[in-house]
């Protein structure tokens, strides 16, 4: 199955991947329109230390303790890639305390969000990849 | 191959999901006393609260079943199990033959004897979907509720019942709320917090006595009247059924790391089991939905042929109140770190190199990363643990540990 | 405070109502040309910091930026232009010799802009390089004046003398690690490796991550021998001894203490922090027989497997000088032109001292054909090519193959900004610092430099077929596929061409 994999040595720390997941799942048509004046909640975050910087989304873990954890039955697996039904989501934060990557949070609402590689957008290459300048987050199969 | 389940959520669950990685053709039968589909015990309370419905609280999709090829025994409850004929009994007589049986049969909710207490009509336990829907009927604009635990569930039906009553009266026995899960400056400030929305709190005192229908005089000599009662102060395993066939049985079903019991051919998962909490080193009962699920799991990979080992079994809560979350995990004996900002509170328990257990409240962002450390026992000193006690985060582990685990390097 | 005579050259033009705040401008500008004010929740800029390298505007996920040049003006005088006062200013400010880099960008003639290319018609037809074979390798070396047999009659095809293989008549040229990045130097390296070509290591040494590129490395030896150590010359595919080079002909280079740092500092084999200061001239070569000295030494050095080229800057008597090359025993000459790039020169040096390669080449390989010298060796020229026309019309001159320094380095990123000698490059190619080194990923620079030389060379076969060439060396010398236009008689007699018409 294709992932999304992070290579360090090329993070520049610009954070585009962040303002690009934001749009993508924004559900607008246009970056401006989007995300003037708002606080993106996105679903890849940077993390950032001593000039080392690389950006952290969904693993899709085969053995996905997120999807086990779930109280609501809302996260389940479909063809490896690991959804949240945000409509049975209550909210308990219990894939919070599962993840053992930090790549479950809380959208605006106040139930829970991930990457789900964008096919619930747009389509085709996730938009954190596209919008990585320096091939530092791919979409591969390996 | 005959599987049978007696019970019919995560655990059971799990167990069909496990048996179905290894065996797509065996035969799965459910039993379960509610005439339910399989749905979320814990969100019973966000039932109430309105967060969820029925139909949404499903554990699994309408279709479970049948995409599974379960056939299921929907409020029928086994009374028995021959274990020389591979057999379980219903209570209506119908007897189900299996090569292969898992218990799960869950949890009940304990009411300690309490002088009066049969004087009291509207009195509720906290457990199942029924539950829930008896309370919600008794329970109006005008209602007093007594919820006696401050514990996890009891403080969940707090939530959900809050904003559709008068008045909530929590009694405890305990100094404070939530003792298995919090310290004492934790629990403070959950209280506070719950506090705010109207919710009283009697700590240190008990019920000595329901004088009345409406009425009931403390320890301490409070009176308290209320309309309605919720009994919230624990719960009990329900191993009766492999008791009763010379299982061992402890705290709750002894399994080993397979999830079989004693007993050939007899698997026992979730709330009705004690398993090994590694951060403690002793068996204990960890009646948590996760644990449940993971343990159903492996009994029905074991139980078709596979292989898979349920050993990292640690005490873990993620539960919140009016938007105010509390994640904690493992056990607190050890050498603490703690800072509290504000509302956020965080205490790190570290042992013999090891995370063991922690506590974070308002700020719970990433707490699975230090899950992660408690659950596969990662030295500390093989991270940064300065990083790591700043905020959970991936930068404290090593480049080549990143590099396999976001970069997929082998 | 003093007042600053100097005005910004730049304006940063930011669409408020496109900026969403990313900040993405704030944290790629090495020069710290932006800022975000979080009480206003908007984003600034600092125009007198800008080097209008387009980092920001070529980030900018929203297309918010802009770098115009800024109209504030000087009273208008054709004489003291605004630049020559801001020199004068500069000057005044800071006693110090004006320091600039990349390639000379003043308005001389470009001559490869006024020769044009010949295509067949009817007779002598074009070839269909779609349908037709068309051959771009080329060698370069010695080649035997005279055919030989073997004792049974047949032709002797095998050189015996060193060659080069170029599967296209495009080479990279030197740069030096210290004046471009580790990652630069890679996607070079990665690059003629897959094109099968070859690029140069400039006087830095070569990093040892890159022996394994050495089939396709030509080192360089330089006047400060920098690096130059036994097997740094076993290592390579050629030698180049560096005299001059076009952007500072008859000046040394200077790569202060201050890069000497960690890898460079080891590939030089020089100690941290000490300048690495290459003299103007070889210390050792005073004469044409000098020259044939060192070439013979290192010759010997690597058992006369590997051809040695001279290279040169285009200056006033390089066709006399080529000549001495030719005789040194020398296997390829190359010629630097005037607008040829640097890491850093002085300025009035780089924008005055040099003469234009296209005339440089011209009179080069005339020189070498009167002489009855021309196939003693093989001559490369460099300096500002720019497109495949460019090497079309260098071929057709009489160059064998050229060198390619500045359009490599755009095609890895670089905004010819002209800032290099700052060592703040924020493409990543013209800096030592490892925050800005890594924003060059080599995966996609070599990619990016073999898609620049594959067009070419789709272009070189398109423009070879018109004219219904179907080999490159046929092409080398063909003079008479040029034609000049806008020329004088002097410049068309130099260029050795016929005006467009004639």
């Amino acid at each position: 199955m294709k992932r999304i994999y992070v290579n360090e040595k090329w993070c520049l720390g610009c954070h585009l991947c962040e303002y690009y997941c934001a749009f993508a799942n924004s559900g607008k048509d246009d970056m401006v329109k989007a995300l003037k004046n708002i606080t993106i909640n996105p679903r890849i975050r940077i993390e950032e230390h001593n000039n080392i910087s690389f950006a952290v989304s969904c693993r899709h873990c085969e053995e996905p303790l997120c999807v086990k954890s779930c109280i609501s039955g809302a996260l389940s697996v479909n063809d490896g890639i690991i959804s949240i039904n945000q409509d049975k989501c209550v909210g308990c934060f219990t894939c919070v305390l599962a993840c053992p990557y930090g790549c479950v949070m809380p959208n605006d609402d106040g139930v829970m969000q991930k990457c789900e590689l964008c096919t619930k957008n747009a389509g085709g290459q996730p938009y954190c990849v596209q919008g990585c300048p320096n091939k530092a987050i791919v979409f591969e199969e390996r | 191959m005959k599987y049978v389940i007696i019970g019919n959520s995560a655990g059971a669950v799990g167990c069909v999901e496990g048996i179905r990685q290894v065996d797509k053709d065996g035969e799965i039968t459910i039993i379960s006393n509610e005439p339910y589909h399989t749905y979320s015990r814990p969100l019973i309370s966000y039932l109430l609260y309105g967060k969820t419905d029925e139909q949404r609280m499903k554990y699994r999709p309408d279709s479970f079943y049948e995409d599974n090829g379960v056939k299921t025994y929907l409020g029928k409850e086994a009374v028995s199990i021959d274990k020389d004929n591979k057999k379980v009994i219903l209570n209506d007589g119908t007897e189900i033959c299996y090569d292969k049986l898992l218990v799960a049969t869950g949890s009940r909710p304990f009411v300690p004897p309490m002088d009066g207490l049969d004087k009291v009509e509207n009195k509720f336990t906290f457990m199942t979907l029924d539950d829930a829907k008896a309370l919600e009927k008794a329970i109006n604009k005008d209602s007093n509720v007594l919820v006696i635990g401050a514990g996890l569930i009891g403080l969940k039906c707090v939530e959900g019942i809050c904003d559709r009553v008068k008045h909530i009266t929590v009694m405890d026995l305990a100094e404070r709320i939530l003792p298995s899960i919090l310290d004492k400056d934790g629990s403070e400030l959950v209280r506070k917090h719950i506090e705010k929305k109207g919710v009283e709190f009697i700590l240190g005192d008990s019920v000595a006595q329901f004088t009345s229908a409406n009425t009931a005089v403390s320890k301490n000599g409070l009176e308290l009247s209320f309309d309605v009662l919720v009994v919230a102060v624990g719960v009990r395993p329900n191993v009766e059924l492999v008791k009763d066939i010379g299982g061992e049985v402890g705290r709750g079903i002894v399994t080993d790391e397979r999830c079989r019991t004693s007993i050939p051919d007899i698997y026992a998962a979730g709330d009705c089991t004690e398993s090994m909490d590694i951060t403690a080193d002793q068996m204990r009962i960890l009646a948590l939905l996760p644990n449940a699920y993971m343990q159903g799991e492996t009994a029905g990979i074991t139980m078709a042929g596979g292989t898979k080992v349920y050993d990292k079994a640690i005490p873990m809560n993620a539960i919140g109140f009016f938007g105010y979350h509390i994640i904690t995990a493992g056990s607190y004996d050890g050498e603490e770190y703690v800072k509290k900002d504000g509302d956020s509170y965080k205490k790190l328990v570290t042992r013999d190199d090891r995370l063991v257990g922690y506590i974070l409240i308002g700020n719970v962002e990433r707490a699975g990363i230090y899950t992660s450390l408690i659950r596969e026992k990662r030295p500390l000193s093989s991270i940064d643990f300065d990083l790591i006690k700043e905020k959970p985060q991936l930068m404290a582990f090593s480049k080549r540990e990143r590099a396999k685990t976001l970069g997929g390097m082998k | 405070m003093p007042i600053d005579f100097l005005y910004p050259n730049y304006e940063v033009v930011r669409d408020q109502s496109r900026c969403i705040t990313c900040r993405v401008c704030e944290r790629q500008c090495a020069n710290n040309v932006h800022h975000l004010d979080k009480e206003l929740n908007t984003m600034f800029s600092d125009e007198s910091k800008c080097v209008n390298c387009h980092r920001c505007v070529s980030l900018c996920p929203t297309r918010a930026l802009k770098i115009v040049k800024t109209d504030h003006t000087f009273k208008e005088n054709a004489n003291w232009t605004g630049e020559a006062i801001a020199d004068v200013y500069r000057q005044a400010g800071t006693g110090g010799v004006l320091l600039a880099s990349m390639g000379n960008p003043k308005p001389y003639p470009i001559y490869w802009d006024k020769m044009l290319i010949n295509a067949s018609q009817v007779t002598n037809p074009s070839i269909d390089p779609l349908r037709e074979p068309m051959e771009t390798k080329t060698f370069l070396g010695q080649k035997p004046s005279k055919i030989e047999r073997d004792e049974n009659g047949k032709l002797i095809t095998k050189y015996k003398t060193p060659q080069l293989e170029l599967s296209v008549p495009i080479m990279f040229s030197a740069m030096s690690y210290g004046s471009i990045s580790y990652n630069a130097h890679e996607s070079l390296a990665r690059a003629a490796s897959e094109l099968k070509t070859f690029y140069n290591t400039g006087e830095g040494g070569l990093h040892k991550d890159f022996y394994r590129y050495g089939k396709n490395t030509i080192v360089q030896v330089a006047s400060g021998r920098f690096g130059v150590h036994k097997g740094f010359l076993e290592s390579c595919a050629a030698i180049e001894i560096k005299i001059g080079q076009g952007a500072k002909p008859g000046i040394g280079g200077h790569l202060p203490g201050t890069k000497i740092v960690g890898d460079i500092s080891k590939t030089r084999m020089i100690p941290v922090g000490t300048d690495a200061i290459s003299p103007a001239p070889h210390h050792d070569i005073y004469s044409i027989e000098d020259l044939r000295q060192l070439v013979f030494s290192l010759k010997e050095a690597t058992e006369y497997k590997k051809p040695v080229i001279v290279k040169i800057a285009a200056v006033h008597n390089v066709a006399a000088i080529a000549s001495g090359i030719a005789r040194s025993g020398a296997d390829i000459i190359a010629i630097d032109g005037y607008r040829g790039g640097t890491g850093a020169a002085p300025t009035r040096i780089r924008d005055n001292v040099g003469i234009p390669i296209e005339l440089a080449l011209a009179s080069v390989d005339k020189r070498l054909r009167d002489e009855g010298i021309r196939g003693n060796v093989s001559v490369v020229i460099g300096g500002s090519i720019r497109n495949s026309a460019d090497i079309v019309k260098a071929i057709a001159l009489g160059a064998d193959a050229v060198y390619i320094g500045t359009s490599a380095l755009l095609a890895l990123g670089c905004h010819l900004c002209r800032s290099c000698q700052s060592g703040k490059c924020n493409w990543g190619i013209a800096t030592q610092r490892p925050e800005l080194v890594r924003r060059l990923n080599p995966e996609i620079g070599y990619k990016r430099l073999v898609n620049l030389v594959t067009a070419w060379e789709h272009e070189i076969k398109e423009m070879m077929g018109g004219m219904g060439i179907n080999s490159i060396e046929a092409l080398r010398g063909n003079r008479l596929m040029l034609r000049g236009i806008g020329l004088n008689e002097k410049e068309l007699s130099i260029l050795g061409i016929k005006h467009a018409g004639e």
